[in-house]
């Protein structure tokens, strides 16, 4: 009879978090500080995840990488504690606390509308069958700031060429999940017109850049990021990466989005990153990278003009925005 | 009814044998150079002051540090503005003329926050890149209002020492009354800087418009009528209410 080894039992309390103990000088300088300001830690704002941060081994991998410009990746630490997420809070960094309770499994997406092959995916199906890529993308927030991030995913145009659209289809619509269970800030909103719905033109969905992303940072998609499924659009503001799809339509007519709903004349439903086009309330044309103090230019497109310029050939930007 | 609150020395035997004169408790306080209210006020000033340099330190400010503060910082100075507002009715319906003192120095942290807000606005979020700023403040109508309701601030700040109320005299009064447009341009300026559409009810309106409820009721109980109204109100309540407890059996006479 072997001796099997015991460890000596550990309450689940006692074990240092992960993100923690990958972070011990951090803690350190924290402890420090909060020792000092004990009176004041008790209503200091509820900052950094609570979730635990995505796996390190895979997390590592990716230390840097760089965009095609030569940008480095923003931190998971950013991109899963500043996410406009208003189904769960109207502040960006309570997003991540309050989604932690959220099912993303089992979840599906219902593809119908005009095509010939209308199908509801499971998410594990969806993931089998069109392997995930690596992509990484600038975000540009419609608020003037931006991230690098670095997606798993595939390709939209994968699915709806599965799904065969027919001749009708013009335009692609995106609908998130309405749950005021899931979503506790959905019920006490009545101002807005849940559930969050988004729309793209079939040309652009059709491009290879707009993915279905499941992934972040090598790991499955985080809830304040739109686990377990949402859409990333690079070269249109953040605003148009609808998050947690549960359905895809195709459509005769142009769809309204949900900001368009909100305020037709500051959101647009193209919504192209564009410095020419300035925004009522903000002028697009610099932004803050998160991590960097100075502003520096918005790039037409967000950068990827050469990749999707081709698409809005001839059309007036400034009235289409 | 002020009797109920008059200093009390009572005489207290030592274990000594000795006789002093014992100040109770609520001597002690009043005898205090500084008031409760006052306390909490200047508590509640410098708090987001102090929560916000915590956030710095600790890293606790969101991953967008610079427009947490500039946000933060302008919520507390349009907060602080209200409640200097507020002062006046407050006296009207509650009779606390304390309140009265404490306008001056909920006026000042207001703008020591705007201050602090256009600092940010100016060099750590646009980095004093004046061109750019200048198109920003043309362009943009709701940073307009919110230049102007800073401007509107300043020689209120300025003029807010005794001496120039000699010096001004009766000017002085009318030129603080510009606060009554300050406010409400402080809060237009917020309700357009949420996402949303203020003028259509829709989007993350939900703050900015309370503040513009309630600075709607403040200006509206400093109108002459509302402002007699009440306060006879309070007077006649009071009244009834130390006729009942102290008086019961006058409701039969008369």
């Amino acid at each position: 009879m072997s001796d099997t080894y015991k460890s000596v039992p550990v309450l689940p309390s006692e074990i240092t978090p992960k993100s923690l103990y990958f972070n011990r000088r951090g803690f350190l300088r924290a402890a420090g500080l909060l020792t000092g300001g004990a009176l004041l830690a008790a209503c200091a704002p509820g900052g950094g995840g609570s979730q635990p941060t995505g796996d390190p081994a895979t997390v590592a991998a990716y230390t840097g990488r760089k965009d095609e410009l030569g940008n480095p990746l923003n931190s998971y630490d950013d991109i899963t504690n500043y996410n406009n997420y208003y189904e769960f809070s109207t502040a960006k960094d309570a997003v991540n606390p309050l989604s932690k309770d959220f099912k993303s499994h089992p979840w599906s997406v219902e593809v119908s509308g005009l095509v010939s092959n209308p199908k509801t995916f499971a998410i594990e199906d969806l993931i089998k069958m069109f392997p995930q890529e690596d992509r990484i993308y600038r975000l540009r927030c419609v608020e003037a700031w931006s991230m690098v991030i670095p997606w798993q995913g595939f390709p939209l145009a994968s699915l709806l060429k599965a799904v065969q659209p027919t001749s009708a289809a013009k335009y692609v619509r995106f609908t998130t999940l309405e749950d005021t269970k899931q979503f506790p800030a959905e019920g006490d909103t009545a101002d807005y017109p849940w559930p969050y719905h988004e729309g793209l033109r079939l040309d652009e969905a059709m491009n290879d850049l707009a993915i279905l992303a499941t992934g972040l940072y090598g790991s499955p998609l985080p809830n304040p990021d739109g686990a377990p499924i949402r859409l990333v659009v690079p070269w249109k503001y953040g605003f148009k990466g609808i998050k947690a799809i549960v359905k895809i339509e195709l459509v005769a007519d142009q769809p309204t989005t949900f900001w368009q709903d909100i305020n037709a004349h500051e959101y647009g439903f193209y919504a192209n990153v564009n410095p020419d086009v300035p925004h009522p309330r903000w002028l697009q044309s610099s932004e803050r990278r998160i991590g960097e103090l100075g502003m520096r230019p918005t790039l037409m497109f967000n950068g990827y003009a050469d990749k999707v310029a081709y698409l809005y050939q001839g059309m007036d930007l400034k009235a289409n925005y | 009814m002020r009797n109920l609150f008059l200093l009390k020395q009572v005489p207290h035997r030592l274990l000594s044998g000795h006789i002093i004169s014992k100040m109770s408790f609520v001597n002690w306080i009043r005898k205090l150079p500084f008031t409760p209210l006052q306390i909490a006020m200047h508590v509640y000033a410098w708090s987001e002051l102090v929560l916000i340099v915590y956030g710095v330190l600790t890293h606790h400010l969101t991953a967008n540090p610079i427009q947490a503060m500039e946000i933060r910082t302008g919520r507390h100075a349009i907060a602080l503005l209200v409640l200097s507002l507020a002062c006046t009715p407050l006296t009207t319906l509650l009779g606390w003329r304390e309140l009265l003192k404490r306008r001056r120095a909920l006026g000042l942290y207001a703008i020591m926050y705007a201050i602090l807000h256009v600092i940010i606005f100016v060099d750590l979020d646009n980095g004093l890149a004046w061109n750019y700023l200048v198109q920003t403040v043309i362009q943009k109508s709701y940073i307009l209002y919110g230049m102007a309701a800073f401007l509107l601030l300043v020689p209120l700040a300025m003029t807010s020492f005794d001496v120039w109320k000699m010096r001004l005299g009766k000017n002085w009064k009318w030129l603080h009354q510009l606060v009554y447009f300050t406010a409400p341009i402080a809060a237009l300026h917020y309700a357009m800087d949420v996402k949303g559409d203020v003028f259509h009810l829709s989007g993350n309106i939900n703050a900015p418009v309370n503040y513009g409820i309630v600075i709607a009721l403040l200006l509206v109980l400093r109108l002459p009528f509302i402002r007699r109204f009440f306060a006879s109100l309070r007077t006649r309540i009071v009244f009834l209410f130390t006729k009942t407890i102290f008086h019961p059996q006058a409701d039969s006479e008369s």
